[in-house]
C-alpha cells in the first residue's frame, strides 16, 4: 500500500513564488474588480433575471463557497455535504411550518442544526485521512438521507411542502419576490463575507498550512484535529445556512437536496470554479445551475453533461476557471 | 424448530445473498486500491453495466443483428459480460486514470465519480430509471431447494457458492502464486519491481481490468435476482464504501469476510427492526471508527 496516509496535497495549488509589491497591487485590483462585479450583479440582477432563479444561484453559490472552506482551504474532501444542505432545509422547514417561527429564526435553526450535524460527522471522519475521509462522509450522509426518507416529519418521498415565507422582522412581507430577493442577497453577502473573513484570519492561515503539509503543521504544535473539526463545523453550518435559505425561497425541502448526487454537484461547482479561490465556487455554482436550468429540457442527458464536465475538469483544468485566471494574471489569491 | 430461529436463519440466508455482492465488490475495490491507490467510485456503475450487458445480450442483440429468436443466455453472459466490462475498465485506466497517478488520489475518485454520472445518465436515457427484470434465468436454476429450515431458491444458492469460489480463487492467486507475488511487490514498491523487468504499467492496467471485471461478474449474478436498473450500482457503492471503511482496504481476505458478514448482519437486523436494515452497516461503520479507526483488518497507524 503506497502512501495511503500521505497528506501532501495538490488541492488548491497556487504559485506563490512571485509576491512582489507589484503583484500584490495587481492582485488587490483584480480582487476589487471581482467584488464590484459581484455586488453590482447582486444589486441589479432581479430586474433582468427571474428573481427565483437568481436566488437559487445565490443559495448554491453560498453552498459551494462553504464547501470550498473544506476542500479548498483545508484540503479535506467531504462527499457528504448534501446532508448539511438538505438536513438544514428540513429543520428550517419544520421550524417555520410546524412551529410557526419567523423566517430569521428558521434560518438560524437550520444553520445551527447543520453545524451540530457537522460536529458529529466531522469528529468521526477526521479519524481517517485522505480518501477514507471522503468515503466516511459519504456513508454518514447516507444515514441522514435514509433518516429524511423514513422519518414522519420529513414527508418521505414528497418532501416538506408549503413552508411559509412569513414576514421579516414583522415588517417586510417575504411573499413579495423582490423583497425576498434582497433578503436572500443579504444572507448570501453575510455568509460570503464570513467565509472571506475566516480564510484571511490567522485561523484560516493555519487551515491552509494543514492543507499544504499536515505533519509540519502538527510538528509546529498546532492541534490539527481541532482545527480540522472547527473547519468542518463552520463549513457544515454555512452549507446549512444556504440550505435553510433555499427552503425558504422554494418553500419546500426535498430529498434531492440531501441526496449524494447533490454532494457531487457541489464538488463540481467548486472544482469548476476553482478550489481554494474565494470567487471560484460562486462562478462554478452560477455556471452549473445555469447549465442545469437551460438543459432541463433534455432530461437525464443533464447527468451525462455534468459527468462529462467532471471528467474534463479533473483531466484538463484542475485549477478551475478562477484559478486559471489567477494563474494567467500571476496573482496569488482571488 | 422454533419459528424465531427459523426466521433468523431465513433472513440470514437472504442477507448472505446480499453479502455476496458486498464481498465481490469490496474485493475488487481492494485489489484496485492495493496496486493503484485509486478508489474506484465507478465500481457500482460497472456492476450495473455488467447486469445491463447480460440483459442486452438476452433481449436486444438478436434483434440488432436481425435474428429476433437469438437470445444469448445466462451462461455465455456470465463469461462475456465480465470480459467486456474488464475491457471497458482497462480503457478507462489506460486513457483517463493513468494521467492522474502523480496527483492526490482524490482526483481519481472525482474522475471515477464523473464516469459514474455519465454511465448512469446514458442508461437512464436508453432504458429509463425504473428497471427491467432479467428474463434469461436458465431453466436448470429455476425452482427451490429445501434447506431444512426454509425453501431457498436454487439460483440464489448457486450465487452464494459460486461467489465464494470466485473470492477464494482471487485470494489464492494474489496471496499464493507467482503472479500474485509480483502484484503484491508492485503494491509495496513499484520502482523496484520495474527494475526487475516487470512491465508495471501493463500490470496496473490488467489489475484494474480484473477488479472491474469482478464488478461486472457481480452485476451478471445480480441480474436474475434484482431488477436491472441504471441506479442499482449507485445505491450499492455507498454501502460498499462503508464495508471498505469497516474492513480496511489492506487485506483481500478481510474485504471478503467483512462483505459476507455485513450482509448477514443486515439480513438478521431485518428480523428485529426492519427500518434499521438500511442503516445498520453505516452505524457499524461509526462504531468501528470510534473503536478501531483503521478498520478491522487495516494496518494501524
Amino acid at each position: 500500500m503506497s502512501n495511503t496516509t500521505s497528506t501532501t496535497s495538490e488541492i488548491g495549488e497556487f504559485e506563490q513564488d512571485d509576491v512582489s509589491p507589484e503583484t500584490h497591487k495587481r492582485g488587490r485590483m483584480v480582487q476589487a474588480v471581482f467584488w464590484v462585479v459581484l455586488l453590482g450583479f447582486l444589486a441589479v440582477a432581479p430586474f433582468f433575471l427571474y428573481p427565483v432563479f437568481v436566488m437559487q444561484l445565490l443559495c448554491f453559490a453560498l453552498f459551494a463557497a462553504a464547501f470550498n472552506l473544506l476542500i479548498g482551504f483545508t484540503g479535506l474532501l467531504s462527499f457528504g455535504h448534501a446532508a448539511f444542505f438538505g438536513g438544514a432545509a428540513y429543520v428550517a422547514g419544520h421550524v417555520l411550518k410546524v412551529w410557526g417561527f419567523p423566517p430569521i429564526l428558521g434560518i438560524i435553526a437550520g444553520t445551527l442544526a447543520a453545524a451540530a450535524m457537522g460536529w458529529v460527522v466531522g469528529s468521526l471522519a477526521i479519524r481517517r485521512q485522505g480518501i477514507y475521509f471522503a468515503m466516511i462522509t459519504l456513508a454518514l450522509a447516507q444515514i441522514v438521507y435514509f433518516f429524511a426518507l423514513q422519518m414522519p416529519f420529513t414527508g418521505g418521498e414528497d418532501g416538506l411542502q408549503g413552508i411559509p415565507r412569513g414576514n421579516l422582522l414583522g415588517i417586510f412581507n417575504l411573499s413579495d419576490p423582490i423583497t425576498m430577493y434582497y433578503f436572500v442577497a443579504a444572507v448570501f453577502i453575510v455568509g460570503f463575507l464570513a467565509i472571506y473573513r475566516i480564510v484571511h484570519s490567522p485561523f484560516g492561515q493555519v487551515l491552509q498550512a494543514i492543507r499544504e503539509n499536515e505533519p509540519r503543521a502538527l510538528s509546529l504544535g498546532y492541534n490539527v484535529d481541532r482545527f480540522k473539526l472547527l473547519a468542518f463545523v463552520l463549513s457544515a453550518g454555512l452549507a446549512g445556512l444556504a440550505g435553510s435559505t433555499k427552503a425558504l425561497v422554494f418553500q419546500f425541502a426535498s430529498l434531492t437536496d440531501a441526496h449524494w448526487q447533490m454532494s457531487g454537484e457541489v464538488i463540481l461547482m467548486t472544482l469548476l470554479g476553482g478550489m481554494g479561490t474565494i470567487f471560484g465556487p460562486v462562478v462554478g455554482a452560477f455556471i452549473v445551475v445555469t447549465l442545469q436550468h437551460f438543459l432541463s429540457g433534455i432530461g437525464s442527458w443533464v447527468q451525462v453533461v455534468i459527468g462529462g464536465t467532471f471528467i474534463a475538469c479533473v483531466l484538463l483544468f484542475r485549477r478551475g476557471i478562477v484559478g486559471e485566471i489567477a494563474r494567467l494574471l500571476r496573482i496569488s489569491s482571488l | 424448530m422454533d419459528p424465531m430461529i427459523r426466521l433468523i436463519l431465513a433472513q440470514g440466508m437472504l442477507g448472505l445473498n446480499n453479502g455476496v455482492f458486498y464481498a465481490m465488490l469490496s474485493l475488487g475495490l481492494a485489489v484496485i486500491f492495493g496496486l493503484l491507490n485509486v478508489v474506484n467510485f465507478a465500481h457500482g456503475a460497472l456492476y450495473m453495466l455488467g447486469a445491463f450487458l447480460a440483459l442486452i445480450m438476452y433481449s436486444y442483440v438478436g434483434q440488432w443483428i436481425g435474428m429476433a429468436d437469438l437470445h444469448i443466455g445466462f451462461w455465455p453472459a456470465l463469461i462475456l459480460a465480465p470480459i467486456l466490462v474488464a475491457c471497458f475498465g482497462m480503457l478507462i485506466e489506460r486513457f483517463l486514470l493513468r494521467r492522474l497517478y502523480k496527483l492526490d488520489p482524490i482526483y481519481s475518485l472525482l474522475l471515477t465519480f464523473g464516469i459514474t454520472l455519465v454511465l448512469q445518465g446514458l442508461f437512464i436515457n436508453f432504458f429509463n430509471a425504473s428497471g427491467t427484470p432479467y428474463p434469461g434465468m436458465p431453466e436448470s436454476m429455476k425452482g427451490v431447494t429445501n434447506l431444512g429450515f426454509m425453501m431457498f431458491p436454487k439460483y440464489r444458492l448457486f450465487v452464494i457458492v459460486f461467489s465464494i469460489v470466485v473470492c477464494f480463487v482471487t485470494w489464492f492467486v494474489i496471496e499464493r502464486t507467482r503472479i500474485g507475488a509480483r502484484l503484491r511487490a508492485g503494491t509495496e514498491n513499484p520502482e523496484l519491481v520495474k527494475a526487475f523487468g516487470i512491465n508495471v504499467p501493463l500490470m496496473v492496467m490488467l489489475t484494474f481490468g480484473f477488479g472491474t471485471g469482478l464488478a461486472g461478474l457481480a452485476g451478471v449474478l445480480a441480474a436474475p435476482i434484482y431488477s436491472v436498473s441504471p441506479l442499482m450500482g449507485a445505491n450499492l457503492i455507498i454501502v460498499i464504501f462503508a464495508v471498505v471503511v469497516i474492513g480496511g482496504m489492506g487485506s483481500i481476505a478481510g474485504a471478503v469476510i467483512t462483505g459476507f458478514s455485513l450482509g448477514l448482519i443486515e439480513g438478521v437486523t431485518k428480523v428485529f427492526y426492519a427500518p434499521a436494515a438500511n442503516t445498520v452497516i453505516f452505524l457499524l461503520m461509526v462504531i468501528v471508527l470510534l473503536v478501531r479507526p483503521s478498520g478491522l483488518f487495516g494496518r494501524q497507524g
